[in-house]
């Protein structure tokens, strides 16, 4: 018997009853769209979170002040006025592992254009800042060292402050006020969108480091950063530029064992690996969830296909007696079996695939849906149909057809 | 009952030579039926020997016997067997499906026997749109599809009325003038008067054979 006879019999035999073999397939069908859909969703979730991250910079190192003691009250971490733009110069001259690095003030202030104002985030930036955090202007120029080393009173612009700003008209060449004090705008900033945290990265506004240091905020010393941002040469190279800066660091700010450091370190790709971390174990949860729904759906089909051999005895009988092998008869349920489910799969992937695309399209993300998780889904509802559908299938093969024939 | 043997067959011995039409009769428990079963390939003898066609299928395995069935043996059966929601063709064509055969072949062969029970034209009618004589020629129809050695029928009229009956057996005595050997299991004498040779059965034991 060819595998197309077999085929077209075990489909009689699910036509004949249309409305069983469709709830049975409804197991299947709920627990692979569940797969699908889970898969989906899920890996657009992690997509978003990684370009969240991304969107930070990748290979990022961040150097921030230690705390500092005044009045016996002790500030949080970043509190105190260790780190300076030598020591950012320091880093990308010394640390072989570091491709830049970049010292940063941040301050907030009321920002006003004509007769629109708006709060903002300030920093003071080096042009090596949108090399680390990967950000290009859209309109105009990018701040220079000229401008740095000159403290000259320029500023970029990002596109949430533009928009509130000045609406749809380009600012670049126009003159905004930041505290009070005027700057020139040479240019826009692309949209970043949100960060990990959930801020608005595009509301901000950078001016030259030295500009922010002498006019924007107050300093016991001149030359004083807030923070120092890092990129390493590579994703490899992220502890070892780390280490490298502690030790140099170290060195410049003269600790020793029993002094504790002035500054913190901070490694994003950790952030990066929680982060990915979490979605794993959500995968695997929503994975788990999904098996189990399979494996009932499996045991489903096998109950069904128990009575199917019970109700179908006298032809199983017949088929014998006009000649058929055990082997045709096990080969015959156990390919209504996986018909079954492998119909239920295909029908699943279609609503899983539906489901996802929807979802997505309400919360704004990518639809994802792999060849890969199609693949094992479609493979897997065999297996369930292969598994779950041999035991039925030897026990009609193994009636004697005489009392196979007799049976009532 | 337990570890007590019945034999349901003792000391029986008969010759049917090819394109004999014989009746085997007796009362239900006379032993007929596990006769039919060994003579049909269902059943194996625990002691003795069956040739068919000059085979011994005693020492045969499960699959050699359902080649056997297959290839040299044609059942009907009181209940007809068709398969349910099936149209008359592709039961006619199931026999030949495990011969493995192809599906142009299968139609032609179907088609030829279906003639030749009288049923052209209700080729594609399912067995619940045909009446029991007619699901019966069927039946006689998917034994014949094969061109077996012997036909088997277990009381092949048990279900129809006396007419229909009557059909039935003017077919089988036709198909034996064309040299088909059948061998009837009946308890109805008139229907067993049909054939060219009656053997009946008694507990287990042949009683009266009339060749």
């Amino acid at each position: 018997m060819n595998l197309l006879q077999t085929l077209k019999i075990a489909l009689r035999a699910l036509r004949t009853n249309k409305m069983r073999s469709f709830l049975t397939m409804l197991g299947i069908i709920i627990g692979i769209a569940a797969v699908i859909a889970m898969m989906a969703v899920g890996s657009g979730a992690s997509y978003v979170i990684s370009q969240q991250i991304a969107s930070i910079g990748s290979n990022i190192v961040l150097v921030i002040p230690g705390s500092t003691t005044s009045g016996g009250l002790r500030t949080g971490s970043g509190g105190a006025q260790t780190l300076s733009s030598d020591d950012a110069k320091a880093i990308m001259a010394e640390c072989p592992s570091v491709a830049y690095a970049a010292g940063t003030v941040r301050t907030t202030g009321q920002i006003i254009s004509g007769n629109m104002n708006w709060s903002s985030v300030v920093m003071g930036a080096t042009p090596e800042l949108f090399d680390i955090r990967e950000w290009p202007v859209v309109s105009g120029r990018s701040i220079s060292q000229q401008d740095v080393d000159g403290a000259l009173k320029v500023c970029l612009l990002g596109q949430t402050v533009a928009d509130n700003l000045f609406g749809s008209a380009d600012p670049v060449g126009s003159i905004i006020r930041i505290k009070k004090i005027p700057f020139t705008v040479i240019g826009v900033l692309d949209r970043k969108g949100q960060s990990p945290q959930g801020q608005d990265q595009d509301d901000v506004v950078f001016v030259p480091l030295r500009t922010a240091q002498r006019n924007l905020v107050r300093a016991q010393r001149t030359g004083i950063v807030s923070a120092i941002i890092v990129k390493a040469k590579s994703e490899e190279l992220i502890d070892t530029a780390e280490n490298e800066i502690k030790s140099l660091l170290n060195q410049r700010h003269r600790i020793t064992n029993s002094k504790e450091p002035d500054f913190s370190t901070r490694n994003l790709s950790e952030i990066l690996a929680v982060a990915e971390q979490s979605s794993k174990a959500m995968s695997l949860l929503l994975g788990a969830v999904a098996s189990i729904s399979l494996i009932v759906g499996g045991i489903g089909i096998m109950n069904i296909m128990l009575v199917s051999v019970t109700e179908r005895t006298r032809e199983i009988g017949i088929r014998m007696a006009i000649g058929a092998k055990k082997n045709d008869i096990l080969l015959q349920f156990m390919t209504e079996a996986v018909m079954l489910t492998v119909m239920g799969g295909v029908i699943g992937i279609a609503l899983g695939a539906g489901g996802a695309v929807v979802v997505s399209r309400l919360l704004g993300w990518p639809t994802m849906i792999s060849v890969q998780s199609i693949t094992i889904a479609f493979l897997f509802s065999a297996a369930v149909g292969i598994f779950f559908g041999f035991y039925p299938a030897r026990k009609a093969a193994g009636l004697n057809p005489i009392d196979a024939l007799r049976y009532e | 009952m337990g570890d007590q043997q019945f034999e349901a067959l003792k000391g029986v011995s008969f010759n049917i030579a090819a394109g004999e039409f014989v009746a085997i009769m007796g009362a239900s428990g006379s032993g007929k039926s596990t006769c039919m079963n060994i003579i049909g390939c269902l059943d194996r003898p625990t002691s003795g020997q069956y040739l068919l066609d000059g085979l011994d299928v005693a020492g045969m395995d499960g699959n050699q016997l359902a080649d056997i069935r297959n290839q040299k043996l044609g059942f009907v059966f009181q209940g007809f067997n068709l398969l349910a929601r099936t149209p008359a063709v592709e039961n006619i064509e199931l026999p030949l499906i495990y011969a493995g055969l192809g599906a142009k072949e299968r139609r032609a062969k179907a088609m030829e026997v279906l003639d030749q029970v009288g049923l052209a034209g209700k080729e594609f009618n399912h067995s619940s749109q045909l009446s029991g004589g007619q699901q019966q020629r069927v039946a006689v129809a998917r034994a014949l599809v094969n061109k077996p050695a012997l036909l088997l029928a277990d009381e092949p009229t048990g279900n129809l009325d006396s007419s229909t009956s009557e059909e039935i057996m003017a077919l089988f005595t036709t198909l034996n003038r064309q040299g088909i050997t059948i061998i009837m299991v009946t308890h109805e004498h008139d229907v067993a008067a049909h054939a060219g040779r009656q053997i009946t059965f008694r507990d287990g034991r042949i009683i009266s054979d009339s060749n």
